[in-house]
């Protein structure tokens, strides 16, 4: 491992930890700016963390350390996942220890241990809330997975930095393939971040929750670890479809100083697409639950198209 | 006044609305139940009181029922030792829970029903204490006892579970506990238990002056405030045969109005909300505000508490004050207008709410469905046209009705009521008689019955007083949410879960007001 390898790792990590709740901030921010309210600020998030990690955490009585674990587990799986997604550069150290269907795996880990978390404490939302993971989980990961091939296919590599080497690398041309996985990317996304249409992250309302049903029961530092996974996970979404739809910009391993342009490219690029995520939630209304399988089943379709398109094109 | 073969010799009230008032024997009243369910007619209230302090007194159960030329309040005197009364939830399902009421407040209860479980009494209260009694006085206090078990309805069969959702919620509303009994998500059948805002009001109004008890019915339900103190004035005038005068009868149907809008725009936002199209929530607060700003700034209220006094209204509206009215008017429903556009081309939107929570018209007119929803599922009623009370005879009144009894026909139904309203207000507004605007009651030497019967924003709100003028021996509110509830567990069977908050939002239903 080159020095210059462990620095823009470590730049990478530190980087999405304390990029990701502003983007969480930036976007929730959009998102009362198109509803004509002012807005807390795109500071909020990291008030909300702080406040959070100072209050007491209360647990609720039977349940079991697995409650207390889940959110260490997802919070690592968020950084981790960070981690081997090349946000600025795609010289990492971490990112030959998995590849982009291990990312996949890593987020189902997540999913499995939050929906766990959920069912232990025995209160009827927990176990609605996991079902309804469950649901939207099956479905997703099998669009992404082929969204992922994809792009793998264009590049054959399945290592997330061979893929953006490659197709940072091609010169400038419009692959049909990738603009059918696109979209299949952003649905993915839509639900895999429990965002509108999909679920709403600012409900109250109890029966209605997907994602908020889940963590009902946690608060204090716990609550605050998967907030911050969350705002991470977002991040690791956004970065993951600008790295393959948007490479530009991204350093690479033989020129470690690209990353002083890096990062202001990469603040740009996710502040468009914050922008983006929250015109899409202010447009949308929240689709009924059984609609979501239909949705997710288009988004599985349009990335086998993607594949289908690559092998008739070969582009 | 006649109800298929009983004929009664009622009394009419000094009321604007026609409003009886009858004795019945014990050994008609499921019949005559009977006859005014066949004939079409409705249970309105259904209450109790214990006159045996009074002369030749004893307990009373009373029922109002609307019949086609007006309201019949019935009375049944069950004498000084009556312990139960024959049981009418035969004819009409919803006066079950009314009737429980009557048994937990005063230990009367219904011969033969099956349904013994208390309402209202969750255990704060002894079995055998009855707080409506005369010999109680309601402060009486008790040990806190441990909770009871509530027996709800078990669903039996594979994979059937149970959700229970409150009284504590994750949002800042009403505390109710609904009990749904799902299989994945479809709702198989789903039971409410309220009752825990009961506060004792009709206990607190025997304490207080007849002059000042509009200030507690106005308070019963915060968002039927209009209603429920227009309702009180109403039965207090007809005791005191006091006829209001026209300036305050057009100001009063002006702040009724005012509350229907205010109250439809904050729900029509709140529908959006809960479908996740906040876009639509922060528009409509907006144009809520403003409302309620105007309300602050003409009347002195923002929900326009106290307004509605004995005799007429308290605040007066100036010429100034009736030009900022107009251009509101004017301004709102054009925004409304364009809002609605909005609402009926979002595809998202109009998907969760078509076919969502239906309610057929033959269940509506079996359950007693009445207000904006009953009129959603093609129920014709509406007070302010039904029997031409001054000022609404004579405006062209329509009445907002639809046939497809879902969510999208109650926010259909929603829509029309607010233009309707906008242009009643503007007519209130420009044609405001010049004079008072309240006159003194008269005194009564004895006590006497008075009822009120308004169509406020939610339905029908009925209020009964018996008073002398002076104090007030007994004084019932009738919310229209008793009728309405046990039509939302109907309403949401066959549902998936997450289309409740959505169901239950295009009822919005109070807590308040029928738990008392």
């Amino acid at each position: 491992m080159s020095i210059s390898g462990f620095l823009s790792q470590l730049l990478a990590i530190v980087m999405a930890l304390f990029l990701a709740p502003l983007l969480m901030g930036w976007v929730n921010q959009w998102r009362c700016w198109l509803q004509n309210r002012s807005g807390p600020g795109v500071l909020q998030p990291y008030r909300m963390l702080h406040k959070l990690f100072h209050k007491e955490s209360v647990v609720a009585e039977h349940a079991s350390s697995l409650f207390r674990m889940a959110p260490y587990i997802v919070f690592g799986c968020m950084v981790l996942a960070c981690a081997i997604i090349p946000t600025l550069s795609t010289d990492l150290p971490l990112s030959p220890a998995a590849d982009a269907i291990a990312l996949v795996g890593l987020f189902a880990v997540a999913r499995v241990f939050i929906s766990l978390a959920a069912m232990d404490i025995g209160t009827a939302f927990g176990t609605l809330g996991a079902r309804r993971e469950m649901l939207i989980g099956f479905l997703a990961e099998p669009a992404l997975l082929s969204v992922l091939f994809t792009a793998s296919l264009i590049s054959n590599s399945t290592a997330l930095t061979s893929i953006v080497e490659y197709l940072a690398h091609k010169e400038f041309a419009i692959y049909p393939s990738l603009a059918f996985a696109g979209i299949a990317f952003t649905m993915v996304s839509f639900a895999e971040n429990a965002r509108v249409p999909v679920d709403n992250p600012a409900t109250h309302l109890e029966l209605t929750m997907i994602h908020e049903a889940l963590i009902l029961e946690y608060s204090g530092r716990h609550l605050a670890l998967i907030e911050w996974a969350s705002a991470l996970k977002l991040f690791a979404y956004s970065c993951m479809g600008l790295a393959l739809f948007f490479p530009w910009g991204i350093a690479e391993a033989e020129a470690p100083l690209a990353l002083i342009f890096a990062i202001p490219a990469l603040v740009f690029k996710l502040a468009i697409g914050g922008f983006l995520l929250a015109l899409i939630e202010t447009l949308s209304a929240k689709m009924r639950i059984f609609r979501v399988p239909e949705f997710l089943a288009s988004a599985f379709l349009l990335a086998v198209i993607g594949m289908l398109v690559h092998f008739l094109l070969g582009a | 006044m006649q109800i298929a073969d009983f004929t009664f010799e009622p009394e009419r009230l000094a009321t604007p609305v026609p409003i009886w008032r009858a004795t019945c024997p014990v050994s008609d009243w499921q019949e005559v139940a009977h006859a005014v369910a066949a004939s079409g007619g409705r249970l309105v209230s259904l209450w109790g009181s214990d006159r045996r302090v009074r002369k030749a007194g004893g307990y009373v159960i009373s029922a109002a029922y609307a019949t086609a030329e007006g309201l019949l309040c019935l009375e049944l005197r069950l004498g000084q030792q009556g312990e139960s009364y024959p049981d009418i939830s035969a004819s009409f399902p919803y006066a079950n829970r009314m009737q429980r009421t009557i048994a937990d407040l005063l230990g009367l209860v219904a011969e033969a029903m099956e349904d013994r479980r208390p309402w209202l009494n969750h255990g704060a209260w002894p079995a055998d204490y009855f707080p409506l009694r005369h010999e109680v006085t309601g402060k009486e206090a008790f040990p806190a006892c441990e909770l009871q078990d509530y027996p709800f309805v078990r669903v039996e069969g594979d994979g059937v579970h149970e959700i229970a959702v409150g009284p504590v919620h994750a949002g800042i509303i009403e505390p109710g506990h609904f009990r749904f009994s799902v299989v994945g998500e479809k709702v198989l059948r789903l039971e409410e238990r309220l009752g825990y805002k009961h506060k004792g009001i009709d206990k607190r109004f025997e304490e207080m002056p007849a002059k000042d008890g509009y200030r507690l019915a106005g308070r019963v339900s915060g968002d039927s405030t209009v209603a429920f103190s227009w309702a009180y004035c109403m039965a207090l005038e007809s005791i005191c045969n006091t006829r209001t005068p026209a300036r305050a009868r057009w100001l009063r149907a002006l702040l009724l109005e005012r509350e229907r809008v205010a109250n439809h725009l904050g729900d029509l936002g709140a529908l959006a909300n809960d479908a996740a199209f906040t876009f639509g929530l922060t528009q409509f607060m907006r144009l809520k505000e403003d409302w309620l700003r105007l309300n602050q700034h003409l009347f002195g209220h923002r929900l326009l508490m106290d307004v509605v006094i004995p005799g007429g209204v308290a605040v007066d509206l100036e010429n100034t004050g009736i030009s900022e009215l107009l251009t509101q008017c004017q301004g709102i429903a054009k925004e409304v207008k364009n809002l609605r556009a909005i609402y009926e081309n979002h595809a998202g939107l109009q998907d969760r709410f078509i076919a969502t929570g239906r309610v057929t018209k033959e269940l509506a007119t079996t359950l007693g469905l009445n207000g904006f929803a009953g009129r959603a599922s093609g129920i014709p009623v509406d007070l302010r046209a039904d029997f031409g009370m001054a000022p609404y005879g004579g405006h062209d009144f329509k009445k907002a009705v639809h046939r497809n009894g879902d969510v999208a026909a109650r926010v259909t139904v929603r829509f029309d009521e607010i233009a309707e309203s906008l242009r009643l207000i503007r007519l209130f507004a420009t044609e405001l008689a010049p004079g008072e605007i309240v006159v003194p009651l008269e005194a009564v030497a004895e006590t006497k019955l008075g009822a009120g019967w308004i169509e406020g924003w939610r339905g029908e709100v009925f209020v009964a007083l018996e008073s002398d003028g002076e104090k007030i021996q007994r004084c019932h509110c009738h919310d229209p949410s008793w009728q309405n509830w046990p039509v939302l567990e109907h309403a949401v069977i066959g549902n998936i879960v997450p289309d409740f908050p959505l169901i239950n939002k295009s009822f919005n239903l109070s807590y308040a007001g029928p738990d008392l």
